[in-house]
């Protein structure tokens, strides 16, 4: 990660995502549509899937959207990006794209990249587009309703997944998108919270200036009150708990090599930094139903995946 | 004197081509910037072509290998949001996979260009050609041509994005799978440069650029969309008058021009065939020559546009005749005409008052093959008093 802002007085100022959306109170995603378009600047080209955030933002004839920004289905904004990161190079040698340097950044939902999106996501990063693919996570399908993706996390409660009497929410456990991605051997892959975002802000300059060599991903965690259940004040709060109890740890794959960073660092540094999981999980509604075994299954998760990203850092 | 020395000086291009290959060379004329496909029979080798091109200099565009035919049209969509010419193409399940975006391209009013060599569908497979695939996008908002020979896929191309360009609409250029997709004909190329200034690079208002941000493919509530995708009718509806334009154009500068319905010796006829594709001009048009000499007054109509449907036309040539019958290749499943253009040209006629009968001909399924004689039968049919029924013609039973 290259350090461009240091303290929150180095970020910028300018607004591109504008006020009076239509999103939740407290909505994590739109904190974090927010910081990246703050991030990324005017000169930025938006590519969305169908999600929370497009259906938010884009009710016409009104917008959010500050800069050029395009919405076509839910499966394919990494095929759309693609097209238009081939017709900005294109033009650009034949003197028809005018606008000199522009990011062209995707930014879709759990299901949108985790599920329906992941094939089209594939073939982008494999054919090494320069686009920059922005997950944001809220863990479910939330502007259907809460339904269960591959990115909910095992006894999450979601309306696909409800708590029964014979199965206890989601089965299974939250697909590895990074380990996907890295699968790609991408120039740049990290995992960013909107609770953390100096080091978000840093990751987004970074992942758009290795763009040049290459597609790059940032995977954020963009908590949702009504979906995860709890109080619309307490978003960044929950997306800070998610990383320091290590729920969500930060980190970043560069050119091949993987990098923990704080406070995950520190926590995988000295265990007894990490807070308990039950912080993370006993004011969602989503996590209400746990008992104290089922608790203690999911520490054991997270706290093998530390093992495992620290392992992976040490190669 | 000097109409020689032109004459000299402009010595045409003639090479024998496949329909495939006129798309890829006209596709070259048009100097695209972005082109995205996935391979799938019979439609690879324009592709194939298209990759020698750009990997050779010869044309100047970027080709996406994208991993289907759904992100195939989903980045030409994209690029040509940002304003970039583009093509792309795909035959059978890969049309179907596109599906989805084909109404967001007519959707968001973008000029993109597909050549389409028609195939049959699953199941069974068949990679042999008919036109069920092209027939199920009827109702996706694309501006539809339906060509008939190889030189008219290379003229139509070229067409297709001086219209789509104008009207703001997608266009696919359609043919017979592997009857005109692999087979070879004289194909007589333009200059490249003279294509150039038929097709002039105009800046379209709506792109993506970060100067003049705006917003594409928003949500529309209720009090919205059906406004939107009115504006589609009315564009689609509108555009025959420009598809006429343009090949009028075309003809005074390449001497080359097709009309959007063609004729043969409809002059005087009693017992019309209405077909389109390879079919319609190779054998209807023998097969009028044949029923004539046994005393049967046929004539053949070319359907060149599928959508927007030419019902002036269709009106004014049927209206006239004793009876009729359309030769479709594709099946309208359980609908109330048997194929899918009979349903369009019974509408047609019923709405502007006309009764004519009519015999819906189901035929070449699966690229079964039709003869001749088979078209001579039908003017015997109509000849014979037989209408308004479905007739499976080359079906074993």
């Amino acid at each position: 990660m290259k350090v461009v802002y240091k303290a929150i007085w180095d970020l910028p100022v300018e607004e591109l995502f504008a006020s009076g959306h239509r999103a939740c109170a407290g909505c994590g995603p739109a904190i974090a549509m927010r910081w990246i378009t703050k991030t990324a600047g005017p000169n930025t080209i938006v590519v969305n899937a169908t999600g929370c955030m497009e259906v938010t933002t884009t009710q016409y004839p009104e917008t959010a959207w500050m800069v050029p920004y395009i919405h076509v289905a839910f499966e394919n904004s990494a095929a759309a990006a693609a097209g238009i990161d081939s017709a900005i190079r294109t033009m650009t040698k034949k003197g028809l794209w005018k606008s000199g340097k522009t990011n062209v950044i995707v930014i879709a939902g759990d299901g949108g990249t985790y599920d329906i999106g992941l094939q089209s996501l594939s073939g982008m990063l494999e054919r090494g587009h320069h686009v920059l693919y922005i997950l944001y996570d809220n863990e479910a399908y939330m502007n259907t309703g809460i339904q269960r993706s591959g990115g909910t996390p095992r006894f999450a409660w979601t309306t696909t997944t409800p708590v029964g009497k014979a199965i206890r929410g989601k089965i299974q456990a939250k697909k590895d998108i990074m380990g996907i991605v890295m699968a790609h051997r991408v120039p740049y892959a990290a995992t960013a919270s909107i609770s953390n975002i100096i080091d978000m802000a840093n990751k987004i300059k970074t992942a758009l200036e290795y763009t040049e060599e290459g597609p790059t991903f940032l995977h954020i965690l963009a908590p949702c009150p009504p979906g995860w259940r709890f109080p619309e004040e307490r978003t960044v709060e929950a997306a800070r708990l998610a990383v320091e109890t290590g729920y969500f740890p930060l980190y970043e794959y560069d050119h091949g090599k993987v990098r923990l960073n704080p406070p995950t660092s520190a926590i995988v540094a000295d265990p007894k930094r990490r807070k308990p999981l039950r912080e993370f999980l006993k004011f969602q509604g989503r996590f209400a139903h746990l008992t104290d075994a089922e608790i203690e299954e999911l520490e054991k998760e997270v706290v093998a995946n530390l093992n495992y990203l620290a392992k992976l850092a040490s190669l | 004197m000097t109409a020689v020395a032109t004459q000299i000086q402009k010595a045409k291009t003639v090479l024998a081509l496949t329909s495939n290959y006129a798309v890829a060379y006209a596709v070259k004329a048009a100097d695209v910037d972005v082109v995205a496909v996935y391979p799938i029979t019979p439609q690879t080798t324009i592709v194939e072509k298209i990759a020698e091109f750009v990997d050779d200099g010869e044309l100047n565009a970027d080709l996406i290998h994208v991993e289907s035919e759904h992100s195939a049209m989903s980045a030409v969509v994209g690029a040509a949001a940002a304003g970039a010419r583009v093509f792309t193409a795909t035959s059978s399940q890969g049309l179907e996979l596109m599906h989805e975006v084909l109404h967001i391209a007519s959707g968001l009013r973008l000029p993109v260009v597909m050549a389409v060599p028609a195939r049959a569908l699953s199941a069974p497979i068949s990679i042999h050609g008919d036109y069920s695939d092209l027939m199920n996008t009827r109702d996706t908002g694309w501006i539809t041509y339906i060509a008939s020979s190889a030189q008219e896929v290379y003229d139509t191309v070229i067409q297709a994005y001086r219209v789509a360009e104008s009207v703001l609409l997608p266009v696919m250029v359609s043919y017979d799978g592997f009857l005109m997709s692999h087979t070879t004909e004289p194909v007589e190329l333009n200059d490249e440069e003279e294509v150039k200034r038929f097709l002039p690079r105009r800046e379209r208002p709506n792109v993506l650029r970060p100067e003049k941000p705006i917003t594409m493919g928003a949500f529309a509530m209720p009090d919205w969309y059906y406004e939107i995708k009115y504006q589609v009718q009315e564009a689609l509806q509108g555009s025959l008058k420009t598809i006429e334009e343009v090949d009028e154009e075309y003809g005074r500068t390449f001497g080359r021009r097709y009309g959007v319905v063609q004729t043969y010796k409809m002059e005087d006829a009693d017992y019309a065939i209405v077909a389109y594709g390879g079919a319609s001009f190779g054998n209807a048009r023998e097969a009028a020559e044949i029923a004539r000499e046994k005393g049967i007054k046929a004539g053949v109509i070319r359907l060149r546009v599928f959508r927007p449907f030419p019902t002036s036309y269709i009106v004014k040539y049927l209206s006239g005749v004793k009876a009729f019958a359309v030769v479709d290749r594709a099946i309208a499943f359980g609908g109330p005409g048997g194929g899918p253009v009979f349903t369009d040209v019974a509408t047609a006629l019923w709405m502007n008052g006309i009764d004519v009968p009519g015999i819906s001909v189901i035929h070449g399924i699966g690229q079964r093959s039709m003869y001749v004689e088979d078209f001579v039968k039908i003017y015997e049919m109509l000849r014979d008093g037989e209408k308004n029924k479905v007739v499976y013609m080359g079906l074993r039973l």
